[in-house]
This record gives C-alpha cells, structure tokens and sequence, in this order.
C-alpha cells in the first residue's frame, strides 16, 4: 500500500502504457477482451487520480506529489513529475476522457488490439506533458503523444485521412522544431532541465546579458517565440489552425474525443506552465500580438463554424472559437500579471480549459453517434429528427448548450470569467470578441436545427433507413459528461477554488 | 593472461569461415547452421564484453598483445573503450540477425533469403565481419588499416556476385574504388605519421597509445589531418563523397546492406574518429568547421534526396547518408555532449538501418519489387514487419522514447555549444525525415493490397521476426533507459577529451 502511495503520479502516468505491452501478448481476435480490458484498466488512471484530487493540498505552494527517477544523466534530465491545481485539474480532466473514449470506441471492430493499444499509449503521452517538472520530459511525452493519434486518425480515420493525419503530424511537429531548439539551448545554457530551477535561472538572466554573441533580450525574444508558435499551433491559434478541422473530421469518434477535450489543452498548458513562467517580461510585451491572434481565433472560427456544412466540421470550428477565449484570457493575464482582474482572467482561461473538454468531447460523440447512424455528416440531410430520436435530441441539446454558454451550465461560469477580467485588461479585444461570442450562438442554434427541427427528412423514418435511438452504452458515455456540466455550472466552486488557488501562486 | 576474449571474437567468423568452405558445397543447411553458431558465439562474447566492460574504471580494458613484426613496431594489440564496446555489440548484433535473415529456404516457392552458393556467401560475409571486429578493436594502426581492408575487401564478391542483378557490377564496382581511394589517402597519412612520430621520440611504432603522445607540431596536424580524417570518412558516407553508398546498399544483398549500413559506415567513421581526431586533436580543432559543414550539409541535402526517391532502398540509403552526417556533426563539435551523441548515433543508426535493410530484403524477397508506389497494404501480410518498421521509422525520426530521441538530442545540444546556426538548419532535416517516414510508411504498408502482389506475399518467417524482434529491442530499450548505453559512451568521451586538452 505504501508503494501505491509514494508512486501514485508514476502509476497514474505508466498504468495505461503497460496495460497496453501486456495487451500485445494477448492472444488475437478476441475483440471482447480487448474492448473490456482497455476499459477496465483505464479506470485504474481514475481511480488513483481521484484519491490525488482528494488528497491535495490546494493551499499549499509548489508542486506536490512530487516524484524524481534518473533518466538521462548525461545531459541533466530526471524524470520528475509532479502536480499542482493547474495539472492536476488537467490530469483528471484526461483519465475521465479516457475511459469515456474508450466506450465509446466500442464499436470499432477493426483491428481492436492495435486501437486500445493505441488509445492507452495516447493516455500516457497525454498525462505525461501535464505531470511533467522537467522541460526534456515535457517535451519527450509531448511529441510521443502524436504517434498514436496519427495512427488512430490514419488507420480508423474517414475518407480523407491519409491527408488528414499527415497534416496534423507535420504541423505539429514543424511547429515544435522551435520548441526543440529552444529547449536543447536552454539545456546547453544551464546544464539541467528542471523546470523549478529554470524558472529561477533563465529569468535572473539579465536582458544586457550576452548569449550566443546576442543579448539575452534578443534571445529571449526568439525563443519566445518558439514557445509560442509550438503551442499555438496546438491551441490552434488563428492563422495556425488549419491542421484542426481536417483531422477531427477525418479522426474516428474517440479520437475526436480526445483531440478535442485534451490535446487541444496541451497547447493551453504549455502557456501557462512554460510560457507564463519562463517569459514573464516578454509575454507581457507581446501580449496585446496574443490577445490579436485570439480574437481572430475567436472570431473567424465562429464564422467559419456557421459556414460548415458538414456537422463534424461545424463542431471542429467551435474548439478553434471556444480555445481562443482560454488564450484571450491568458494574454490578460500575462499583461496586467497579479492584478485581481488578471486573476480572474486566468481562473476563467484554466476552467474554460477544462469545460471545453467535457463539451467538445461530448458534442464530437453526439456527432459520431448519429454519423454512425446515418454515413452521413451532412446537415442538409438531416432535418426534424427530433420525434424519432428524442433522447438523443435532448442531450445532443443539452451539451450544445453547454457549448454555448447558457448560465446554468459550465460554458457560461468560464466564460464570464475570462470576459469578465480581460475587459478591464484588454478592452478592445474583449469587446471584438464579443462578436465570436454572439455567433457562438448562431452556429448552435443552426447545427440543433439542421439536426433536430424544421420539417423531418422522411428518409430516416421509415425501412431500413430507420433511424434508431441513442443506445444504453452511448447514453453511458454522455452521462457523466452531463453531470459535471451541470455541476460545474450550478456549483463551480469545487473546481473553481483548487484552480484558484494555483492561479495565484503562478505569479 | 586474461581470457582473450578480443582476439576470440575478432577471430571467430573467420575460423567459421574456414569451416565453412571445407564444408561440401550441397550441405546448404549445415553451412546455415555454422554461421549461425558462429554468429552466436560471437555475440555471446560482444555482450559479455559489453557488460563486464568496467564504466567506472573507463580508458582501454581487455587488453592484449602479440608481437606481430617487432622491428617496425607492429604488434596485435587489441582493446575496447567506451566508445568502441558499442560498436563491437552492434557488429555482434548485426551479425546474428543477418545471418538469421539470410537464412534461405531450399523448399518453398518463396524466394527468402540466401539460396545460391549460401557457402561462400556466409564465407565472404564473416570474413568481413572479422576485419570489422577487428577495426574496432584494434589499438594498432598498422593493424586497423589492415583489418580494414580486410572488412572492405568482400564487400566487392558480394555485391558483385549476390547483388541485385540490375546495378550489382556497377556499384560493386564504383564501391570498391571510392573506398580504396579514400583508404589509399589514408594510408598515406598513417606511414607519413608513422614516420613524423618515429624521428619525434625515436621510437618508431604503430602503437596509437604511444603516437598519441608522439608531439605531432600544429603545422604537420593542420596538413595531415583532412586526409586522414576524410579519408576514413568516405566510408562514413560523409557528404560529398557519399555517393558510393546508396549505390551500393541498393546494389548488395539484404543482409550484406545490413552490414554496409549497420556497421561499415561505422567503420569509417570510427577510424576516422580513432586515428584523425585522436591522433591529429589539434588539425581536428583546427578543420572542425569543415567537417562541420560538410555534415551539415550531408544532414539536410541527404534528408532531401531521401524524401524524393521512389526505391525504398534508395530512400534508406539516403536516410543513412543523414543520418551519419548527425554522427559527424557530433564529431565536429569537438565537445562532450556532442561526441557522447555521436557515439550513441553510431550505435542506434546501426540497429534501425539494419533493421530497415533486413525489412525491406523481406518485402522484396516476397513482391520482387522494391517501387514505393507499387507497394501497399503490407501490413495485412506481414504485420509483423510492419510494426518493425513503424519502430525503426520512429527511431529515424528521432522520436523520443527510441534511441534516435537519446542520440540526437545531445548532438544537437553540442552543435548549440560550437555554432548554434548549424544546429537551427540541421534541425529542418527532422521534420523531412518525418514527412517521408510517415509517407512511405503509410504507402508501403497500409492502404490496399495492389492486385499484381496478391496472392503471392507471405508472411516473414520466423527466423525474421527473430531477426525484427531483437534489432527492436535494443532501440527501444536505449530509448528508454538511456543509462544502458551512454555512460559506457561517455568514458570513452573523456578519454577523447582528454587528447583535445581538456575542453
């Protein structure tokens, strides 16, 4: 027991990877099995990550549950992890994602084996990032995350896969080339790669300082902005979001799951826990550049959004909106760093992080559940199927309104906050971006009533086009979804007040 | 006397050799099997050298010495740092799997690995084996060179008579005298330094311990070493005169291009590192920006050209030319990080082209077509190469969590340490080396089965998924556990830091 306790992080981060090996030895064929094993082991991640929510300290500085192990000495990198609010919320936020993914995904029936296996390798490079103290390791589980997720995107994928994956393998690992050699020089700088002590090293850098036969400022600039293209492509920030639609709409339902309500969130991370940190001065600088990019994320993504014809299309656009107010909110932040309104910008940005998970990861399923239905993701061949599907009908509207922001519901507690505190901060920006939030609406309401209303397309009523309701085990997916949209937006304060709390020691 | 375990490895594949050819020519299977036994033995022994290797003591262990021609002062003085006992696993490793994969069936309509002559192939092939063990564990120079020519030498037999029957006289040709060339001007270099170091301390011998201290002036190192080091380097493949090298992997037979790549390119590079930038430090410090460039330029311009080929094996070919380049660019900074990533690069660049060449031989084997467009859907067929490959693909692309990840990375931090230019244009190579991976992966193996290959592609044997699953294994577990191989690495660092005075 005592082993299980002191190792907790490393157990939540190996757990999916090694149930995965011992997956490969399974003997083939028996699709079941390896449905219900994957299943089953990915609550193992839950479970523990449950009794670390539980046991945290939210008031208390640093990271807990700290843990080091050596792995590659020669160059100064130690597998540290470690969590505060902001991770730990992050890291729940994938080990509920997961599993949910998982049901989801039990109606593939090609090549089960190497999708779970897949699925669970993703878990781990996903948690890996969020739990990571060290910049190598960050990086390490932050590339190896793609690998699976090609592979799911281009194996399982529709139509247009084959472009699709490659595209999201080539952007992001073109937009982590910087990234890569900013790390690599921050290495060479200072021999180490903890994040703890680079925060103090890199930042006592004065910017008259030389390095490289340049100031330290000019340095410092470039690599800000490695930073930033790295994970603004991740985000995907407006003009480095056009990997996005193609591959959710082309990845299998679970994959589009987990794109969505977590890899988009790596991007988000990385602002807050490198970027924030490492470039208190220069995020200030460039903040106003960041808060541009958002809104124009936020804007031109509710446009195209109303534009989609193709249902999946029209939900990818909405994360391209919805994640421009999490990086909105984190330029208020890095401009006005310390004052309350910033403060409430971050909390916004954070849980807006996690509510977008929960929504946009219901909304792709809510998508994937009638493509499955239907072969078709076009909204001009759906129309009034409301009365044959009422209960499908009922949450597909229920989670659109947690999308679009109804008070009651999650979407609306995250983003108040955001609007709330970067409108004294950057009032300009919050004031166009109020435009994006305005055809936030009008893209819901069209996808609901292509969908569900008007007059019903008869094709889908009778024979064997008949359309059939939502089924337990897809019921059993949204459930909890829709629990903790409601929660959160009747009572956010469980969540609210551990990201609060790491918000204000961020600075 | 210490168990002479250098000279028994270095030995073992030519006694086999030997035996083989006293062998009737028709006992195939019996010649199959001495190789194999041989090849075991011999990597039995690499492993046990690897791991008894002392880390914390490093500099040269498993010393021996035979007189050999005492009055030039040649003797057979054999011994393993950390910068060779690597590569004497690697060569171990490469051989087993090699022979495994050239294994050959006499009754199936399969037409998988060796069946013509396999007697004098095995013959030819360990011949070479030994003088590439040799190279490596040669403290001599006169013995170095000799052996390696000696690792040389086959490789013309081989190709020429194995080879793939469009190209094989023509590469096995333009192979043999790139490679002699580059070998010639050497030579020169060795005798002139030979000499130098002779009338310097009045003692005149091949020893590379005793030249290291032989007092060679700035101006006689600024001269001799670019001859010296470039010399070895052709067989390095490095850019500009690597184009023997994709040639000559197309050209030669699957487990002879295993060798070529895996550990013949090591060779060059070894032996450039050993003799140009142990002996010469100071013409090393003095031309690093050449080499520098020249494997800069082999880094990126060889990641072009793979992305642009149609033959699989061309394309690997071209991988290796960039490959190596990274392994060079480590040499040329000079610095700890970067050497210790060359030296881990050498090691993982051999397992993942191996293991690509041995793939690649079991597809054409099976389609008689290595044309990346007319291939597909091979995952259906031989899953179990496909996941090989996907491996190997990762490790190529320098992915983390493979052995690529744990060599490249310091590589590049040393270039941050010499010219952080270099290191931000040598970085574009990773993201081609992605984009054609992933490309070739997804045409060659998945998609559909072209009509022409249905029907008539088997799945590996098990002899190759032996042969998949330990090349594997190594990338992975360096990937992993980086603490397997490189603090074995970083010993012989020192030692080579310590020539270059400390820096």
């Amino acid at each position: 027991m005592n082993f299980i306790t002191e190792h907790l992080l490393f157990l939540i981060l190996f757990t999916p990877a090694l149930a995965a090996v011992i997956m490969l030895f399974l003997p083939n064929g028996e699709n079941r099995l390896f449905r219900w094993f994957a299943f089953g082991v990915s609550f193992i991640p839950l479970a523990l990550s449950l009794v670390v929510w539980f046991d945290f300290r939210a008031a208390q500085p640093g990271f807990q549950f700290q843990e080091s192990y050596t792995w590659y000495e020669a160059i100064g990198s130690s597998l540290h992890l470690g969590v505060d609010g902001l991770s730990l919320s992050m890291v729940l936020l994938t080990t509920l994602l997961t599993p949910l993914a998982l049901l989801a995904s039990f109606g593939i029936n090609e090549k089960v084996k190497a999708y779970m296996m897949l699925f669970l390798f993703l878990e781990t490079g996903m948690l890996g990032v969020f739990m990571a103290l060290d910049l190598l390791i960050f990086f390490v589980f932050w590339e190896v995350g793609l690998v699976p997720m090609y592979f799911l995107i281009n194996q399982w994928g529709s139509a247009n896969r084959n472009y699709a994956s490659l595209k999201f393998m080539i952007y992001t690992m073109g937009g982590s080339l910087g990234l890569l050699l900013a790390v690599q020089l921050l290495g060479v700088l200072f021999g180490t790669f903890d994040l703890v002590t680079l925060y103090e090293r890199w930042n006592a850098l004065g910017a008259s300082d030389t390095l490289l036969g340049m100031s330290a400022g000019t340095v410092k600039t470039i690599a800000f902005w490695a930073f930033v293209i790295a994970f603004a492509v991740k985000v995907p920030l407006w003009p480095f979001h056009t990997w996005l639609p193609d591959a959710h709409t082309e990845a299998p339902t679970a994959g589009s799951m987990i794109l969505a309500g977590v890899l988009l969130k790596l991007g988000a991370y990385g602002f807050l826990r490198l970027i924030l940190p490492l470039y208190p001065v220069e995020a200030k600088y460039f903040a106003g550049a960041l808060a541009f990019l958002a809104t124009a994320a936020i804007v031109f993504g509710a446009f195209a959004s109303y534009a989609q014809t193709d249902f999946k299309r029209l939900v990818a656009y909405s994360s391209v909106n919805h994640m421009g107010f999490v990086v909105l909110g984190i330029a208020a932040a890095a401009f006005a760093a310390g004052t309350t309104d910033a403060t409430l910008a971050l909390n916004g940005a954070i849980l807006q992080m996690f509510n977008h998970g929960l929504s946009a990861a219901g909304m792709f399923f809510l998508v994937g559940v009638i493509y499955e239905r239907t072969h078709t993701r076009n909204l001009e061949e759906f129309g009034g199927l409301f009365p044959l599907v009422p209960v499908y009908g009922g949450i597909l509207i229920f989670t659109s309104m947690a999308s679009l922001g109804l008070p009651g519901l999650n979407g609306f507690i995250s983003e108040f906050l955001v609007v709330r505190g970067s409108y004294p901060i950057l009032t300009a920006y919050t004031a166009i971006s109020m435009l994006g939030l305005l055809f936030t609406g009008a893209y819901i309401l069209k996808g609901i009533k292509k969908v569900l209303h008007g007059p019903m397309n008869e094709h889908w009523a009778h024979g064997e086009h008949k359309l059939t309701e939502i089924s337990t085990r897809e019921i059993l997916v949204m459930a909890p979804l829709m629990v903790l949209i409601l929660w959160i937006g009747i009572y956010p304060a469980w969540i609210l007040d551990v990201i609060n709390k790491a918000v204000v020691m961020l600075f | 006397m210490n168990f002479p375990v250098l000279s028994i490895i270095t030995f073992t594949p030519i006694v086999a050799a030997i035996i083989m050819l006293l062998l009737p020519a028709q006992r195939k299977n019996e010649t199959r099997a001495v190789a194999l036994a041989a090849a075991i033995f011999a990597l039995i022994l690499s492993f046990w050298v690897y791991f008894n290797y002392d880390r914390v003591a490093g500099g040269y262990q498993f010393v021996e010495t035979y007189n050999w021609l005492p009055a030039l002062g040649i003797a057979l003085k054999f011994g393993v740092d950390g910068m060779s006992t690597p590569l004497v696993l690697l060569t171990g490793v490469v051989m087993f799997t090699g022979v495994l994969i050239s294994w050959g069936d006499d009754d199936k309509h399969v037409m998988a690995g060796i069946q013509d002559r396999p007697r004098e192939f095995f013959a030819f092939l360990f011949i070479l084996a030994s003088g590439v063990f040799g190279v490596f564990v040669s403290l001599d120079l006169f013995m170095l060179f000799f052996f390696y020519e000696i690792a040389v030498f086959p490789m013309y037999l081989l190709i020429a008579i194995w080879g793939w029957v469009v190209t094989r006289e023509y590469a096995a040709m333009k192979l043999t005298l790139y490679l002699f060339m580059g070998s010639v001007v050497s030579l020169v270099g060795v005798i002139v330094m030979y000499w130098v170091a002779g009338q310097n301390t009045g003692v005149y011998t091949f020893d590379m311990l005793q030249m290291e201290n032989a007092g060679f002036s700035q101006t006689f190192q600024n001269v001799w070493f670019l001859p010296v080091f470039l010399g070895f380097a052709v067989l390095g493949g490095i850019w500009p005169f690597h184009n023997w090298s994709p040639d000559g992997h197309v050209a030669a037979p699957t487990a002879v291009s295993m060798f070529h790549a895996g550990v013949l390119m090591k060779l060059g590079a070894f032996a450039a590192l050993r003799v140009g930038i142990m002996l010469l430090p100071e013409g090393a410090k003095y031309w690093s920006w050449l080499i520098m460039l020249f494997a800069g330029v082999a880094v990126v311009y060889g990641a072009y050209i793979a992305f642009v080929q149609k033959d699989l094996k061309y394309m690997i070919g071209f991988s290796s030319v960039s490959h190596m380049g990274l392994v060079m660019l480590g040499f040329s900074t000079l610095n700890r990080a970067g050497l210790t990533g060359a030296g881990v690069q050498m090691f993982s660049h051999g397992v993942m082209t191996a293991l690509f060449f041995a793939i690649t031989g079991m597809i054409y084997d099976r389609s008689h077509t290595r044309q990346i467009p007319e291939l597909g859907g091979m995952s259906k067929l031989m899953p179990f190469a496909a996941i090989g490959f996907i491996i190997g693909g990762l490790v190529s692309m320098g992915m983390p969590g493979f052995s690529g990840f744990v060599a490249e990375f310091p590589i590049f931090m040393g270039v941050w340490g010499a010219q952080w230019l270099v290191a931000v244009i040598a970085s574009i190579s990773i993201i081609i080396t992605a984009a054609y991976i992933m490309r070739n992966i997804r045409q060659v193996f998945f998609g559909d089965v072209p009509e022409k290959l249905e029907g008539h592609v088997g799945d590996v044997t098990v002899l190759d998924k032996v042969a998949i699953t330990t090349l594997c294994l190594f990338m992975i577990a360096i990937g992993l556990f980086p603490a397997f191989m490189v603090p074995m690495v970083q010993t012989g660092v020192e030692n080579i830091l310590r020539l270059l005075g400390g820096a």
